[in-house]
């Protein structure tokens, strides 16, 4: 729906790159890498760079697979769907030496499940979803999902729940306990019956609405990522991230190289240059969230650095990841959704 | 521009014999590549067998229609009963472009009385006004409508200020929010054909109605209306359609809570089922039920002429 299609002829014209380097085709999250960055990518480099945006994984991998491939070079999905690209056939491989910057990525995300030893994708900025409240809407304590799913007096009808299927239902099953990609009957039909229960005190469902309705003051709570969060507070709105007791979601999202990229070479040197540490952190200064890289620290906004969105209460539980479920039992959470979006 | 072709007649056959087939062609081709060859595609997909995660293979099922028409339990192993959950998604669409088409109607058809009735060298200045907003993007204006209608917006603020209302009235996220944004976005495929039906309406004929002793009710029930009926018919349909198949309007300010048919085909394509055989079904579907209306409309209205 939303396609910011950066007219890229004319910022390399801006930057002084008159001698074009070849093109660079960009298949990106909305609002989730500065401008000024890819000017700079522009200026250093001389490649032309087109962003097309998308506002969910699952419409990404749609998209693609209804015929874009071939079309990108690189895709910023997230952790659980790298891991379905891949079973795909969908990802195109590189060596570490491909990369020059390739050891600046953090340990902790350099052998990751989703794509062991970092064959396909390289970190890009990992945080988490929960969801914030409105503290002059409510004052009492936040720190539980209940506020999403058996919501207090003061937020019912006030409530936006991201509209993707991924995150709904693993916040959902967190909040019961019960395990993701579960074939449990009794367990299933539990959770779909607290779903429905709950969606009679939500006012809307968005992913890209998500930090609009919290600023304008239509949701006075929002299942919403960490960083999008922060942005809404800076943006005026007295909204606090929650990091409930019973857990939450944790995501990274990852620059991927695409199989028949048409322009492998510039992927990969736009891959290294998001490597590199300043490059990162302008992202991070950008987006909020957190680099996979290290040495990002000098170049990081104190606002930032400091955020209560970014720096989990010492008693906060650990994330989970969204997990990758087999066909026939997606086909039980496909079902769930489906009852739930009626 | 139409009297000189009319003009020549019969003449015009026997003008363009043995060539009528290649000066055909164009519109076979266009009726070919935009009606035939994706709608087959569609038809095809609909029977396919839906490949994980978006995309089909090749083996032919009723799945999809299986699907959309029986229930079969959470787990699919339950027998079979008659599937609600989509026939209600259908119906609440037509429901919802059915109160699109009648606020257009009732909005657009003095309006387009009112254009008509003016002389003749303004008329272009109001027509002018109708569709200068749909020079802005829908998503624009649908957007705008939501600032619009929210609770600490203008609308609200202004009836707080007169004192009508003492709470702001929450019509964001509503069904009458979607029916408002379908009105807008819609309102001048109401207006243009009614418009064109009422200048081409004889108004002596209201006069003789009058001379009659008719009132202004039975005139315009008995005369005016019959008169203009192709242009509201026209209307009609305009509007409905488009409004039927919408998932802009349903999203934005209906607050995507609940599947309209547009949504729901839409998630079957770029959502996470990835379900392309269910969305090309669901897509039939809905093109049979529209021609279905449209073909019984035009039955009745060949019955009428007829007598």
């Amino acid at each position: 729906m939303k396609k910011l299609i950066l007219s890229s002829t004319a910022l390399a014209l801006l930057a002084g790159a008159a001698h074009a380097e070849g093109k660079l085709s960009v298949y990106h999250w909305f609002e989730y890498i500065p401008q000024e960055l890819v000017d700079k990518f522009t200026a250093e480099t001389g490649i032309e760079v087109t962003i097309d945006t998308y506002d969910s994984n699952e419409a990404m991998l749609a998209s693609l697979k209804a015929g874009k491939m071939g079309q990108y070079d690189v895709a910023v999905p997230g952790d659980y769907m790298v891991e379905i690209m891949a079973g795909e056939g969908l990802l195109d491989s590189f060596a570490p030496a491909d990369l020059p910057n390739f050891g600046n990525i953090a340990p902790q995300w350099l052998d990751v499940p989703f794509d062991p030893g970092r064959k396909s994708s390289i970190p890009y900025q990992w945080g988490s979803t929960a969801f914030s409240v409105n503290r002059d809407v409510y004052q009492g304590d936040i720190n539980t999902l209940a506020m999403i799913f058996d919501p207090p007096e003061e937020l019912r009808g006030k409530i936006n729940v991201l509209d993707s299927q991924g995150e709904v239902l693993a916040l959902a099953s967190i909040y019961m306990g019960i395990p993701q990609c579960n074939t449990d009957r009794e367990q299933l039909k539990a959770l779909n019956d607290m779903l429905i229960n709950a969606k009679q005190h939500w006012a809307s469902f968005g992913s890209d609405t998500a930090k609009d309705v919290l600023v304008s003051g239509d949701a006075a709570a929002g299942m919403i990522y960490n960083g999008f969060s922060a942005k809404a507070r800076a943006e005026g709105a007295n909204v606090e991230y929650a990091y409930p007791k019973e857990g939450f979601v944790v995501w990274m999202d990852n620059v991927v190289l695409l199989k028949d990229a048409p322009n492998r070479d510039n992927a990969l040197k736009f891959m290294n240059f998001l490597l590199d540490p300043e490059n990162a952190a302008a992202v991070t200064n950008y987006a909020a969230y957190t680099a996979g890289v290290t040495g990002v620290e000098p170049f990081l906004d104190d606002a930032i650095k400091n955020s209560p969105e970014n720096n989990p209460p010492a008693d906060a539980p650990a994330g989970s990841f969204i997990a990758v479920c087999d066909e026939e039992t997606q086909k039980l959470y496909d079902a769930i959704w489906t009852n739930l979006k009626k | 521009m139409a009297g000189p072709v009319a003009g020549k007649g019969s003449a015009a056959g026997a003008d363009y014999r043995g060539i009528v087939g290649p000066l055909l062609l164009p519109t076979w081709v266009v009726i070919g590549i935009f009606l035939v060859i994706p709608v087959g595609l569609m038809a095809t997909y609909s029977f396919l067998t839906k490949e994980f995660r978006g995309g089909v293979i090749w083996d032919f099922t009723l799945a999809a229609y299986d699907q959309f028409f029986l229930n079969r339990g959470l787990f699919g192993d339950e027998p079979p009963s008659i599937e609600w959950t989509y026939l209600g998604i259908f119906w609440r669409s037509i429901w919802q472009a059915g109160v699109a088409t009648l606020i257009c109607l009732i909005v657009g058809f003095p309006t387009a009385w009112f254009i008509a009735t003016r002389p003749e060298r303004t008329r272009p200045i109001w027509l002018f006004l109708i569709t200068i907003p749909y020079w802005v993007n829908l998503l624009i204006r649908t957007v705008s409508l939501k600032f619009l209608i929210r609770e600490n917006g203008p609308l609200n603020e202004a009836l707080m200020g007169i004192g009508l209302i003492d709470t702001p009235l929450p019509l964001v996220n509503t069904n009458l929010a979607v029916q408002l944004g379908l009105f807008y976005s819609y309102l001048p495929f109401m207006v243009l054909p009614i418009y064109a039906a009422v200048e081409r309406y004889n108004f002596a004929l209201t006069e003789a109605a009058h001379d009659l002793y008719a009132s202004r009710w039975v005139t315009l029930r008995e005369i005016v209306i019959p008169a203009v009926k192709p242009g509201i018919v026209a209307g009609c349909i305009l509007v409905f359609v488009p409004s039927l198949g919408a998932f802009l309007a349903p999203d934005l300010l209906g607050g995507a809570k609940t599947f309209m048919i547009g949504s729901l085909i839409d998630e079957q394509f770029k959502g996470s089922q990835g379900n392309w055989p269910f969305g090309a079904a669901a897509a039939m579907i809905l093109m049979t039920l529209v021609m279905l209306v449209l073909i019984l409309y035009a039955r009745a209205a060949a019955r009428s002429e007829a007598r």
